[in-house]
């Protein structure tokens, strides 16, 4: 899997990112710089990763993603090509209007730094494919934007095509209040676009690959991608 | 020329931040305040004194970058 991971000035996940994506694929992902033009000949996949880009000035994620090598991106994902977007990354690919809605201040108006549990809904998709439909998973959050909301018609369409595959549950996998930490509409903390390659996550799946680090659940979404790749070609 | 670009949320659209702005107002016993929204100005000084012109890149601005029109509206002055 040829992965580019995008650099903008205040990123700060891209190398646990890259850790996640080496270990995973066995490929060096290879950094991408924000006023670059142009993505690496023959990616694969590009991940926009978390961090503050521009110190999170303006609004989150709103500066970067009119960095000249989002042009690139946009093109890269008109074709068909795989974009994730994790965190901050989830900010930037709704400021590029790679998907819709936005991310607000978290409803408790703090930061949330801890490990929550997600419901993985679908495993038809190549950002799912490593999981089971309905399975559970354990990974950090650390942001204080992370809230999402759209207009009623956008959550509606997104609900009617199953365009949500992750959402904040309980351990076993209920939808309430009370595991919805940020207060995200329905609980949502991972999108699609309409097409379905491009995915916004709030949390952190990279920070959960290494049974070192006392979970391993994030992995399947990038040994998926690397099973989507294989059986494509 | 001297510009001001105003970015306030849309009504529905929740605010936590003006929501915590009112409740300090109210701990600071300042009376009479029902709601508060809070939202950004942009003070721009403009080259040469094309009116029109102006408007037209300062509306160009908020569209592309100051604001994200999904939760938020905008509104433009120019002091002449």
């Amino acid at each position: 899997m040829r992965s580019a991971l995008l650099i903008f000035p205040g990123i700060n996940r891209e190398r646990d990112m890259a850790r996640a994506l080496r270990l995973v694929s066995g490929r060096e992902p290879i950094m991408v710089w924000h006023a670059d033009t142009a993505l690496p000949p023959g990616t694969e996949l590009v991940v926009i990763p978390g961090g503050f880009s521009y110190g999170d000035y303006l609004r989150c994620g709103a500066i970067a993603a009119r960095a000249p090598i989002m042009d690139a991106v946009r093109a890269f994902a008109a074709k068909g090509g795989l974009v994730l977007g994790v965190c901050n990354g989830f900010q930037i690919a709704c400021e590029a209007g790679l998907l819709p809605g936005v991310l607000m201040r978290n409803a408790q108006l703090r930061f949330i730094c801890r490990d929550v549990y997600l419901r993985v809904e679908r495993s038809d998709t190549p950002f799912t494919c490593g999981y089971n439909a309905g399975q559970v998973i354990r990974v950090p959050v650390a942001h204080g934007e992370g809230n999402y909301i759209a207009d009623g018609e956008t959550i509606a369409r997104l609900e009617g095509e199953g365009r949500v595959l992750f959402r904040y549950s309980s351990p076993d996998g209920m939808i309430d209040p009370d595991w919805n930490h940020n207060g995200a509409m329905n609980a949502i903390a991972g999108i699609v676009n309409e097409r379905g390659n491009v995915l916004g996550l709030m949390p952190h799946p990279e920070d959960h690959v290494e049974a070192a680090l006392g979970c391993t659940d994030g992995r399947a979404l990038f040994a998926g991608l690397v099973d989507h790749f294989r059986s494509a070609a | 020329m001297k510009a001001r670009v105003t970015v306030t949320l849309k009504s529905g659209i929740l605010d936590p931040q003006g929501k915590a702005i009112e409740g300090a107002l109210k701990s600071l016993g300042i009376s009479g305040i029902a709601s508060v929204r809070q939202g950004k100005v942009f003070d721009i000084d403009i080259e040469g004194a094309d009116h029109a012109g102006a408007e037209a890149a300062l509306r160009n601005a908020a569209e592309k970058l100051l604001a994200n029109t999904v939760i938020e509206n905008y509104r433009v002055e120019i002091s002449r």
